[in-house]
């Protein structure tokens, strides 16, 4: 970690963040595009050396209409599925050019960039694989929990009861009928040097675990909570606020697995209920009293085992 | 310049080729018949006589994403596979093709699923026709080692930028255990500098690869991928050239064998125009006036070579080891057709489908094929295709 960025975690303020940006303004996201905000950030906190491989998804499509580019780092999309094997590929040249000294030896940041579906849905073999074989790289997944840029499709990480137009909410079925996929607990089950969640609504946490995750040798995984307000059906200034209500009413946890031992890095004193942020997006407005206490449930059981590992730990 | 000649099993043949190219980066999964070209290249990196990362992917698809992650931050990459292996990576095929990455792959040719084969034939290559690769077809394992390393080269030239893919028969040609006459790595060196790629992926001259096109766009980029590619042609030759001053082999789209005088030519891509040869002389000495066309160059398609070698003939039977299901001909038989329909003067092309799954094709099979192809013409009932040699 150069000490620019060291010096970022000392005293964290939003006035110090780095002024430059390599994710460059003029891009085509909605207002208030969660994802767009986790990848400015995500940028600021690598710096430029740094070589990002995008799936194919929203932050692709925003970012990239031939001849334009919002990216000032080096950049690469070829396919949805196949985010983290392009990353392990750019990984591999790497180490090798280096090795024959071909180029210069350095640390360059290698990040995998993908959405909810193009990590835990269509992207899961080829992450597991470049997970499993130990790659340098940085796996992020910018999660806005469904297919948003074809208009809000259901993945496999959509929250339990969430409208979308493959998983609408009708007289039968009440929109998501499954639980959220535990993506981050499937990457820790690779027994990778670090995992860790993350959310736009906590810099200074997510700064943290971005540094963390680019200076621990080793595959890295980025969970990244990035609120979609177009499909989550809230207003755009609401992005950043609904995620720290996720965070808050313990729905997404921030915590991280680091060589085997996990650790709870926001501690939520008194948990807030999961019916305000719930009932804050129009994706859940169908859901019931009972709907939600059924929530409630499943999200407290879940907060409780998460601090009973943590403690362990 | 004659050179000592080594038995080595082809599949060896092309790994060896790969260590003398100096790869960086490897990315394949293990598929038969392909097999034997990953075991070789993993033991090559486990005992440090090739210096490249070898990535064990957990997929075809995979194989071709590191391949185009590699190759777009300027390493040396190769792969190589075989039937579903292809099918599966075929989304990638287009991909690095698109991006105008210098991939060089093998590919062992297979036939595709179902019912499941592990057998040879080219419906795996055939499938992956569009996809906008440089695509040879070797006939022995002298030609599976030589163009192997002129892939390296022709794709990497500044002119091409294309990935190469080099066809070998699966078994026929994979597993077989031929004389091969190789080169010392010097010389491969000379031959093939170290990759110096004008863009890649680095920090120090950030680009972004991989853009979406909006129809604006999108029609003009594949007209210059497409123009580029036939474009190639030149550069293949040039590079052809230059092996043959090198190494004396010299090498052309069509090898053509007694087609001069003959009234029929018979054109096949792959191992078994080594069989056809033979069967082409033995009719010769029956006094049939046959001659035989071996295609190399697949993609770019050598249409004039094809109008060359073939124009005078009054017959040319195309023996495709892939059928185009449904179809008006074999693959290959089809475009033949095609190079002629506005020529003036023009052979009849007969279509015989035969050789799939790895059946053999038989030095006699090919007599039977251009008998049969006669009698048809007398008879004025040429059929569009026939799968030749088929229970009833």
């Amino acid at each position: 970690m150069d000490e620019e960025r060291a010096r970022l975690l000392r005293g964290f303020s939003p006035r110090r963040l780095p002024k430059e940006e390599y994710f460059s303004p003029g891009h085509r996201a909605c207002q208030g595009c969660g994802p767009a905000i986790a990848i400015r950030h995500l940028l600021k906190a690598l710096g430029p050396r740094t070589v990002v491989a995008n799936a194919t998804g929203c932050a692709e499509i925003i970012s990239s209409p031939y001849p334009q580019t919002a990216w000032r780092v080096p950049w690469i999309h070829s396919a949805f599925e196949n985010a983290a094997a392009t990353a392990a590929g750019i990984e591999a040249a790497y180490k090798a050019l280096m090795r024959k000294g071909r180029i210069k030896k350095e640390k360059i940041n290698v990040v995998s960039l993908a959405g909810d579906g193009g990590t835990a849905d269509i992207g899961m073999q080829a992450l597991s694989g470049a997970l499993e074989r130990g790659h340098d790289c940085i796996f992020v997944c910018y999660d806005n929990e469904a297919y948003m840029n074809t208009g809000i499709q259901r993945s496999g990480l959509t929250p339990y009861g969430a409208a979308t137009t493959t998983s609408p909410a009708g007289r039968v079925f009440k929109g998501q009928r499954t639980w959220k996929k535990d993506m981050p607990a499937i990457a820790a089950a690779h027994h990778i040097p670090y995992v860790a969640t993350a959310c736009i609504s906590h810099l200074k946490d997510f700064y943290r675990k971005v540094l963390k995750a680019a200076e621990i040798e080793g595959p890295a995984y980025l969970h990244i909570l990035a609120p979609c307000p177009t499909g989550w059906r809230c207003p755009p200034e609401m992005a950043v606020e609904i995620g720290r209500m996720a965070v808050e009413c313990g729905i997404f946890p921030l915590y991280e697995v680091e060589h085997g031992v996990k650790r709870l890095t926001v501690k939520v004193r008194e948990r807030k209920p999961v019916r305000d942020y719930i009932r804050a997006q129009g994706r859940f407005r169908h859901l019931t009293d009972e709907d939600i206490e059924f929530i409630q449930k499943r999200v407290d059981e879940e907060y409780e085992r998460l601090l009973g590992e943590a403690e362990e730990a | 310049m004659s050179r000592d000649r080594v038995s080595l099993e082809i599949c060896e043949a092309c790994a060896e080729a790969v260590r003398l190219a100096d790869v960086d980066v490897v990315a394949a999964y293990p598929i038969t018949p392909q097999t034997h070209i990953a075991e070789v290249l993993s033991e090559m990196a486990a005992d440090g006589k090739m210096e490249a990362e070898y990535v064990n992917v957990e997929s075809e698809h995979s194989a071709m994403s590191v391949c185009i992650g590699a190759s777009a931050a300027g390493a040396r990459t190769f792969t190589a596979t075989s039937a579903q292996g292809l099918a599966l990576m075929s989304e990638m095929l287009y991909i690095a093709s698109g991006l105008r990455l210098p991939i060089v792959m093998a590919l062992v040719t297979r036939t595709l699923s179902a019912p499941l084969s592990i057998w040879g034939d080219h419906s795996d290559a055939m499938s992956v026709r569009d996809c906008g690769w440089i695509t040879l077809f070797a006939e022995n394992g002298q030609e599976v080692f030589d163009f192997t390393l002129q892939g390296f080269r022709i794709a990497e030239d500044e002119r091409v930028w294309f990935p190469f893919m080099v066809c070998l028969d699966g078994f026929h040609l994979s597993h077989v255990i031929e004389p091969v006459e190789l080169i010392e790595e010097e010389e491969a060196r000379e031959f093939l500098p170290t990759y110096k790629p004008k863009y890649r992926l680095h920090p120090d001259q950030p680009v972004s690869m991989g853009c979406f096109a909006m129809p604006d766009y999108f029609s003009e980029i594949k007209k210059r991928q497409d123009e580029e590619l036939k474009a190639s042609y030149d550069v293949i030759i040039e590079v052809w050239r230059e092996w043959e001053s090198r190494f004396g082999r010299s090498y052309s789209p069509i090898v053509a064998h007694r087609t001069e005088d003959a009234e029929v030519v018979v054109l096949i891509a792959g191992g078994y125009a080594g069989t056809a040869r033979l069967a082409v002389d033995e009719m010769r000495e029956k006094g049939l006036k046959v001659g035989l066309a071996s295609l190399k160059l697949w993609r770019p398609f050598p249409l004039e070579d094809i109008r060359k070698t073939l124009g005078h003939a009054r017959l040319v039977v195309v023996v495709d080891r892939a059928l185009s299901v449904g179809g008006a001909g074999g693959p290959i038989a089809g475009e033949v057709r095609s190079a002629f329909f506005h020529e003036e003067k023009s052979p009849v092309v007969a279509s015989f489908v035969a050789g799939i799954s790895g059946r053999d094709v038989l030095r006699s099979d090919f007599e039977a094929m251009v008998r049969k192809a006669f009698e048809y013409l007398d008879k004025g009932d040429l059929p569009y295709y026939e799968m030749f040699g088929v229970r009833e």
